[in-house]
């Protein structure tokens, strides 16, 4: 293995070809989901813990159903029907877990950095499913593959991303992911969803949609979280979709034709996107989803499948 | 190292496979499935004499075992694992199972179990280049290209033009204790 990581908590971590070991291996992960038979041995006996505290659809259906196609034993955990409503710790909770031995603890949580304290405390590998507005790297892989996969590269190719920057944890992986691969990028959103600073990146900043995906390669288009509409970020979700939605007259006028939308999942269908868009010809929304489980594969194979003096020797 | 005449031997080898082939009424059904990423060359060029054997083209697949191994705890690195393409049925197939060198039988154990995971095959018959001593599993060949002696703590590659090399040969070298 390339990689020096025991866990994966974020691609700032990840070198350039660190990242390209986990999307070569994708490639070969993706053959095995498309099999009639979709189940290899590589991973029989290992188990992997899915610990989340947050909501999730596409993210913990991905990594359970990339560790059962691994034969790799899934154990799938949710805050809600835990004994944390009766006020267990996180550190209490990981620990006991830990005590039933498995080989790899996936945890998404609201609270950013709390995969790394978890890595810290407990002996197996840790994989961050997404923490707080800190990263969500596995999202990011996802997005760098398909991208790649659908342009044949990223060297010189130039991406927009556009919303609320400053809370998403899925532009910080894409824009670090994106720039080891050699790609530009924009982020585009209203003044109030911008962190400052964030052109230390590598990235410069939009206001104006139009502008900001004018010859670009893709759009990714996140996800308006409802828990902040109402806030004194945006004024309401009508204002937010008239200047930084986009719809099918937007897209066929300002867009390339060879232009991708992707969006990270899940859709506020009318709000960043009209369903024109999100289920028209540009869409690799659903590509992203199919990738996001050959990642998932690659990165338990890497974290769980090698030879733990080995890669304890390297951490 | 030593040159080793590796067409004349797939063309002995090819004319044991179709004369088996034409005995056992196995000519139509017949598929070649290279181990990558030793076998792969060797697959094509059989490929191209069975054509001329048989009058038809045989289709190709390739496996790779990595996903398969038995030693994952026991390297000392994430083996790389390289693409697998098998894109016939291989329900019914007499599948032709090639390999450039047979020494432990793992890879092929490796390799039968991933190709029953494409579906049941009508037969599975195995052809190397080059056999050696050494099993640890109860597998032999059906048709073996040349036989071996070597020490037990020698290490056998064959090395083929299709991979840059200058001209195909054998090479044994001892591995350092």
């Amino acid at each position: 293995m390339i990689g020096r990581h025991k866990h994966c908590l974020g691609l700032a971590d990840y070198s350039r070809e660190e990242i390209l070991e986990v999307l070569d291996l994708a490639v070969s992960m993706k053959e095995v989901l498309r099999r009639p038979i979709k189940k290899v041995p590589s991973l029989r006996g290992k188990s992997v813990v899915n610990l989340f505290f947050e909501a999730s659809t596409r993210t913990r259906s991905s990594f359970e159903v990339a560790a059962k196609i691994l034969s790799a034993d899934a154990l799938n955990w949710t805050a809600s029907a835990s004994s944390v409503t009766k006020g267990e710790t996180l550190i209490d909770t990981v620990k006991n877990l830990e005590a039933m031995r498995p080989d790899l603890i996936v945890i998404r949580h609201q609270a950013g950095g709390a995969p790394a304290l978890v890595a810290q405390r407990v002996g197996c590998s840790v994989i961050s499913a997404g923490d707080g507005a800190h990263e969500h790297p596995s999202q990011g892989l996802l997005d760098v593959f398909t991208l790649r996969e659908k342009l044949g590269g990223l060297e010189g190719r130039t991406v927009a991303i556009v919303g609320d920057i400053t809370h998403s944890r899925v532009a910080r992986s894409d824009l670090y992911g994106l720039a080891r691969l050699g790609a530009r990028t924009r982020v585009c959103g209203p003044p109030t969803m911008i962190p400052p600073g964030i052109e230390a990146l590598g990235t410069t900043v939009h206001h104006d949609l139009r502008e900001a995906v004018a010859g670009v390669d893709a759009v990714i288009m996140l996800r308006i979280q409802h828990e902040r509409i109402g806030d004194p970020l945006i004024p309401g979700t009508r204002e937010y979709s008239r200047f930084w939605g986009l719809n099918a007259r937007k897209a066929a006028e300002w867009l390339t034709p060879a232009c991708l939308i992707m969006h990270p999942g899940p859709i506020n269908r009318g709000v960043e996107l009209e369903p024109d868009v999100a289920d028209g010809p540009r869409s690799v929304i659903l590509d992203q989803v199919e990738n996001g489980v050959a990642v998932r594969m690659a990165l338990l194979f890497l974290l769980a499948g090698g030879h733990e003096a080995a890669i304890e020797a390297k951490s | 190292m030593q040159d080793l005449d590796v067409d004349g031997l797939v063309a002995r080898l090819a004319g044991e496979v179709g004369a088996r082939a034409r005995a056992e009424g196995a000519e139509s059904a017949l598929a070649i499935v290279g181990i990558r990423r030793g076998g792969v060359h060797l697959a094509g060029r059989l490929r191209s004499r069975l054509k001329e054997l048989l009058g038809r083209e045989p289709p190709l697949g390739t496996l790779d075992i990595a996903l398969y191994r038995d030693d994952l705890d026991e390297k000392g690195a994430t083996p790389v694992v390289g693409p697998t393409d098998v894109r016939f049925s291989v329900d019914g197939k007499t599948i032709l199972l090639v390999d450039d060198v047979l020494y432990t039988g793992r890879t092929v154990r490796a390799a039968l179990d991933e190709l029953v995971d494409f579906g049941r095959p009508r037969r599975v018959w195995l052809l190397v280049l080059v056999e050696r001593d050494g099993r640890e599993l109860p597998i032999a060949a059906d048709f073996v290209g040349r036989r071996l002696t070597v020490a037990p703590q020698d290490d056998v590659q064959v090395r083929l033009r299709e991979a840059g090399m200058p001209a195909d040969a054998v090479v044994v070298t001892r591995r350092s204790p």
